[in-house]
């Protein structure tokens, strides 16, 4: 391994001004080079394997939402509550992440049109900090719900997170109860509520508004779940079986309707809408 | 017998020197009864003092406590006919999470919570108070019984966190979560819940998302246990009473956050020492909060629980 690839591969994501730079990606799947011109415009998915790669807000509300959409302001909320610090003040985390990133925080929301149906779309970016729910995503998941009871369409939501934001403590796990609060107002107002879960989806996030979709759609080979493998495994002591926690698996055990690949998604999304919210003039 | 924590170590050893005066007096005519009574003075204040400025780690410590009252043992000192449901109507019956009609002085109440056991057998058979999805799927089955029947819901919190295993995770544990929350939400009638010993992270919330959150004095609340944290972000677990500490894991620290409403002592040396004293404290306290709410509209109720996470962390 060369130092670029070294380089490369510690990115935890390839952003779009990343890639600009770096002529090359590796997949992380099948570890074939390919060309990053010709994988963002295969919207990162790769050309050999089909391995689903992570990618960036913008990209995600590029791909799914029609041209000129309006980007919401990220919301305002109270920055490091805990003045939490481990071996690096969470301030200092923070500040590396939104350098590496153009958004303040990982949930980011467009409102606009999926091949002219109404829709907000809000989406959980892995890049930043794991993705990771805190006030900053819970709010901006409430931000995303609030602007589709207002337009009164649908809200589609694209999750990806390790889990919460440790960070923000107890702060953090009251982003279930607080982001349940709209879901629900969404259900009692009739609109369509779309969860599209993409790699890695787990703990508290799975365990609140990941989960309770009207509809739930993975992306093929997407980590989802609420335990950590690491912690299953030490609890039980047992091996995990194959494709645990996938995608398909979820599939089959009956947690996700369908498994939908990329290409496919804003189609899809565009159909279902058709069907939740009445067709509306394409 | 109690047994004592690490940091009792002082007041273990003051008890075992008066118990051993104790028993080498009996048949001695020499009167130690003022050398007793100076030792048990001395003993008492340690403990106060002690416990008095637990750090989030030692209060951590007492909240997994062995001796700690647990479920069972509320329904006991507590509530009168206790008539225990069971089941999802899906899978099977979840031991973790037990619930049922009761009387809490006079009110009847649908009472939920997790029961973590007193002894081997009765650990293995609640599964440590960890929570599988049939007894999240139970509790919100008795969540809407409570709604359709006007009967306000009472939880007893008391986890280390939801089961992490393969089936929990096949039979879906995170819905199983999700939906519960959902339900506390959606529920039209009281509901108080209490952080009695461990509130570990999603399986705790899931009964807790409730509009008068209680907490006892030395349990402990948070998004992941210290360990966890720890193991994350200092990469060893040997480092949990610095993250218990930066978590802010105590009821002091959560009623500063407005996360819990309302702190209910416990005896003093913690709620091992007297189980019967701290359910006494804590029963009356439910009931209080209980009767503030019986006044309140079904609106009313699920507004006030629904602003009080929308607001959470803003003020
Ligand atoms: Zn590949």
């Amino acid at each position: 391994m060369n130092w670029l690839t070294r380089v490369r591969n510690s990115l935890p994501f390839q952003s779009k001004r990343e890639t600009n730079d770096n002529l090359w990606v590796k997949c992380p799947n099948c570890q074939e080079m390919l060309f990053a011109k010709e994988y963002e415009e295969n919207q990162q998915v790769c050309m050999r394997c089909d391995h689903h790669g992570r990618i960036g807000a913008d990209e995600r509300l590029n791909q799914l939402l029609d041209m000129g959409y309006d980007l919401l302001e990220q919301p305002e909320v109270k920055e490091d509550p805990l003045k939490f610090k481990d071996s690096k003040k969470y301030t200092d985390r923070l500040k590396q992440a939104r350098a590496k990133n153009p958004h303040r925080d990982a949930f980011s929301v467009g409102s606009g049109q999926i091949e002219g149906r109404d829709a907000v779309v809000g989406v959980q970016d892995f890049g930043f900090m794991g993705g990771s729910m805190g006030m900053a995503v819970g709010t901006a998941f409430c931000a995303g719900a609030e602007r589709a009871l207002t337009r009164n369409c649908a809200y589609v939501v694209v999750t990806a997170a390790g889990g919460a934001r440790m960070q923000e403590g107890i702060l953090s796990l009251m982003q279930m109860p607080k982001a349940t609060v709209m879901t629900r107002r969404l259900h009692e107002a009739g609109l369509p509520y779309i969860v599209v879960l993409t790699d890695p989806t787990t703990g508290g996030v799975t365990a609140s508004y990941a989960m309770l979709g009207d509809i739930h759609i993975a992306e093929p080979g997407a980590l989802i779940g609420f335990a950590g493998q690491r912690v299953i495994q030490d609890t039980i002591r047992e091996q995990l079986p194959e494709g645990f926690q996938r995608a398909e698996y979820l599939r089959k055990h009956g947690m996700v309707d369908m498994v939908v690949h990329r290409h496919e998604l804003r189609d899809t999304l565009a159909n279902l809408l058709d069907f939740l919210q009445g067709e509306k003039a394409a | 017998m109690i047994s004592y924590l690490e940091f009792e170590k002082p007041v273990a050893q003051l008890e075992a020197r008066i118990a051993e005066l104790r028993s080498a007096a009996e048949g001695d005519d020499v009167d130690i009864t003022k050398e007793l009574e100076r030792l048990e003075v001395k003993s008492a204040d340690l403990l106060a003092s002690t416990y008095s400025s637990l750090t989030p780690w030692q209060k951590t410590q007492v909240a997994r406590h062995p001796s700690r009252p647990h479920f069972r043992d509320f329904v006991e000192h507590i509530f009168d006919d206790f008539i225990p449901l069971g089941g999802d109507r899906n899978y099977g019956d979840d031991e973790a999470i037990l619930g049922g009609f009761a009387r809490l002085d006079g009110r009847r109440v649908v009472l939920i919570g997790h029961e973590k056991g007193n002894d081997t057998e009765s650990r293995i058979r609640h599964n440590f108070g960890m929570g599988k999805p049939e007894g999240y799927r139970k509790a919100i089955r008795l969540m809407e019984l409570a709604g359709r029947f006007g009967l306000p819901v009472v939880t007893l919190v008391d986890t280390s966190g939801a089961f992490p295993g393969i089936e929990a995770e096949e039979r879906g544990q995170a819905e199983a979560i999700a939906r519960s929350t959902e339900a506390c939400l959606a529920l039209p009638t009281p509901m108080v819940a209490t952080i009695v010993g461990e509130g570990g992270s999603g399986g705790a919330v899931a009964l807790a998302s409730a509009e008068r959150v209680l907490m006892f004095e030395h349990a402990v609340y948070s998004v992941i246990s210290p360990e966890g944290c720890a193991s994350i972000l200092w990469r060893t677990a040997e480092k949990a009473p610095d993250a218990a500490e930066a978590m802010r894991v105590t009821a002091q620290h959560l009623k500063k956050l407005k996360v819990i409403d309302r702190i209910v002592k416990e005896p003093v040396g913690g709620a091992h020492r007297d189980p019967e004293a701290a359910s006494k404290t804590l029963g009356k306290a439910i009931g209080q909060e209980l009767d503030a709410l019986a006044k309140m509209s079904s609106d009313e109720i699920r507004r006030m629980r629904e602003e009080r996470f929308l607001q959470i962390g803003t003020n």
